[in-house]
């Protein structure tokens, strides 16, 4: 990477770069901490610092069992969305981009132009009529209601147009038709393994973008029962304010870390790949 | 809102002009897209279609719906409501965005330049906040800014501090760039880092041969180099600050007299179709939004060109 000189390491530059690793670090270290303290000990003790019994280990068990252990029926939810969501959303993309990099058709430049503007198009602005379209077809409060619309990444396929281009060499799609070998076996046997860091990539945006989506599940889904984790932490949070309601702050910020503790990690544990694929696929000018 | 689009378009072609001459034009590439297509026709196309149809009529109590031409457009024009919650999100737009990308630049110049100790973690750190669901950042950075168990309370208390109420009138907005901020920083900066380190590294040497310093290195190489990235990661920070929504609506129950229906767009568009069963003017509200947002983006992205031809 760097000259064969290395260059010289700077103290100061990074103290002043660690302040930003503060901040970024700080509300997740401050969310760990409180997760901690059981209800009482969150409102009489200074929030950076650990106080009282470490109840951790009880509120685990209290966010999982509350309610009838509806938080892990929240789980099992977002996990559907994501696996059908995404998973789908990761293929249709992977297949899609494979097309625009390998591949001359008819209507290409209007495929294009239509999912370039499509990104500029603010998905709120979509969702009512969505809601709509979707309530007259009777798909409102169902999972599909919030999968279908999770299926379409125009940044997956963007993503995996610019990969596809560069990872696979014509001559190799070339010398697989010669050999005889149909379209479809052609990709999954060969493309799809050269593509591998692009398709963890897309995955995990797309991952992300599913697990962490709020506004389409707010307006399709009615039943606590259908709720992805988002909505369902919210709705714990909103009790408090509710009259007769129980105020259960300790739950809300353990159920918080547990919702992202599960994507933390897959960054963690794929960074090599995304990055890659990031770097790869991503901006070049 | 994850979107990273066109500059890699020049390197890997216009589309329809193929780099291998034997490709031949076939039927073959639909059977790749079509599905996408075929969904992507079902969830955007469809509603966008469906919204400019419903714009066009208004359902009343009495006489039911009916086609009113451009009659809720007209209203969304002169509506204060509108304009209130657009002249928020385009003073949050002028004041977050830049703060943000100018953080992450610096970050990813930091990174880039090869002088940290431990480059990869930081890196990976400050992404993090990213992995985080706004409703989860909201929440968390609710609580602390809140007047219940939060932050600001107890550095008062304890340090006799007067450190403003963050949920006060005065300071909502405020806090709410903050949080998107946090939330989007390390995402732009992954983006700056990821286009820094495709710029030739012997371009440095030369420079560094010439004489130049590490700022007019920044100034004269880096910066340039990474233009496209710039201009993506500021069309899609706008794109974004015009949707704002799920901030404020998760701390409306922390601050419901400060945060009203229509203190963004898309949390009016919100309101009017859930809370007012208004969907046609709702559905004009957005388009609205949608045409105002793309000719922001588009006036953005053509300076931004503009610049780029003259250097």
């Amino acid at each position: 990477m760097t000259t064969a000189r290395t260059r010289k390491r700077s103290t100061l530059l990074t103290a002043l770069t660690a302040i930003m690793l503060v901040y970024s670090l700080v509300p997740l270290a401050w969310l760990f901490i409180n997760a901690t303290k059981s209800q009482a000990s969150l409102f009489d003790s200074f929030g950076l610092w650990f106080s009282g019994d470490f109840a951790l280990f009880t509120n685990i068990r209290d966010t999982l069992t509350y309610d009838d252990g509806v938080f892990v029926r929240w789980l099992l939810n977002t996990l559907l969305y994501v696996v059908l969501g995404a998973g789908g959303a990761t293929a249709l993309a992977t297949l899609g981009g494979y097309a625009l990099a390998k591949f001359d058709f008819l209507g290409k430049r209007a495929v294009f132009a239509m999912v370039i503007g499509a990104v500029a198009v603010p998905t709120t602005a979509l969702a009512v009529p969505t809601f709509l379209m979707f309530s007259k077809l009777g798909l409102t409060n169902t999972p599909w209601a919030v999968i279908i619309p999770s299926l379409i990444s125009p940044f997956g396929l963007y993503l995996m147009w610019t990969f596809a281009a560069e990872a696979i060499p014509f001559e190799l799609i070339e010398a697989a038709r010669v050999d005889g070998a149909g379209e479809l076996r052609t990709f999954l046997r060969i493309c799809v393994p050269l593509l591998t860091p692009g398709i963890v990539t897309v995955s995990l945006f797309t991952m992300v973008a599913t697990w962490n989506n709020y506004f389409l599940p707010l307006i399709m889904l009615k039943d606590p029962d259908w709720y992805p984790l988002t909505l369902g932490l919210n709705s714990w949070n909103d009790q408090a304010a509710t009259s007769g309601g129980q105020a259960v702050f300790n739950l809300v910020i353990t159920g918080s870390l547990l919702t992202i503790l599960p994507l933390l990690a897959a960054f963690l544990l794929l960074q090599r790949y995304w990055q890659s694929g990031l770097a790869a696929g991503g901006v070049k000018d | 809102m994850a979107v990273l689009a066109p500059p890699a378009m020049r390197r890997s072609g216009p589309p329809g002009r193929s780099r291998a001459p034997r490709r031949r034009r076939s039927w073959t590439g639909w059977a790749f897209i079509g599905p996408f297509m075929a969904v992507f026709a079902f969830v955007f196309l469809a509603p966008i279609a469906y919204a400019v149809y419903l714009s066009f009529f208004r359902t009343k109590l009495i006489g039911g719906t009916s086609f009113v031409g451009a009659q809720n457009y007209r209203d969304v024009l002169t509506d204060p409501q509108f304009w209130s919650s657009f002249g928020r999100v385009a003073l949050f737009l002028c004041v977050q965005v830049p703060i943000m990308l100018f953080l992450a630049l610096l970050v990813a110049l930091a990174i880039d330049s090869g002088r940290l100790y431990g480059k990869s973690f930081f890196r990976v750190a400050v992404f993090m906040p990213y992995a985080v669901p706004a409703v989860v950042a909201t929440l968390m950075w609710g609580f602390m800014y809140g007047p219940q168990f939060g932050l600001v309370g107890s550095l008062n208390e304890k340090f006799g501090w007067s450190l403003p109420n963050p949920l006060g009138p005065d300071w909502l907005l405020a806090s709410i760039g903050n949080i998107v901020t946090w939330e989007f920083v390390g995402y732009n900066m992954l983006i700056f880092y990821s286009a820094l380190q495709v710029i030739p590294r012997t371009l440095y040497e030369a420079a560094d041969l010439d004489g130049a310093g590490q700022l007019r290195i920044i100034r004269s190489i880096k910066l340039p180099g990474i233009r496209g990235a710039l201009l993506i990661a500021t069309i899609f920070s706008i794109i974004g600050s015009f949707q704002l929504f799920s901030e404020p609506a998760i701390l409306k129950s922390l601050a419901p007299n400060v945060i009203t229906t229509y203190y963004t767009p898309n949390f009016y568009a919100y309101s009017l179709s859930f809370a007012g069963q208004q969907f046609n003017y709702s559905a004009a509200v957005a388009i609205v939004m949608a045409l105002l947002t793309a000719v922001v983006a588009y006036a953005v992205q053509l300076r931004g060109m503009r610049k780029e031809r003259q250097s």
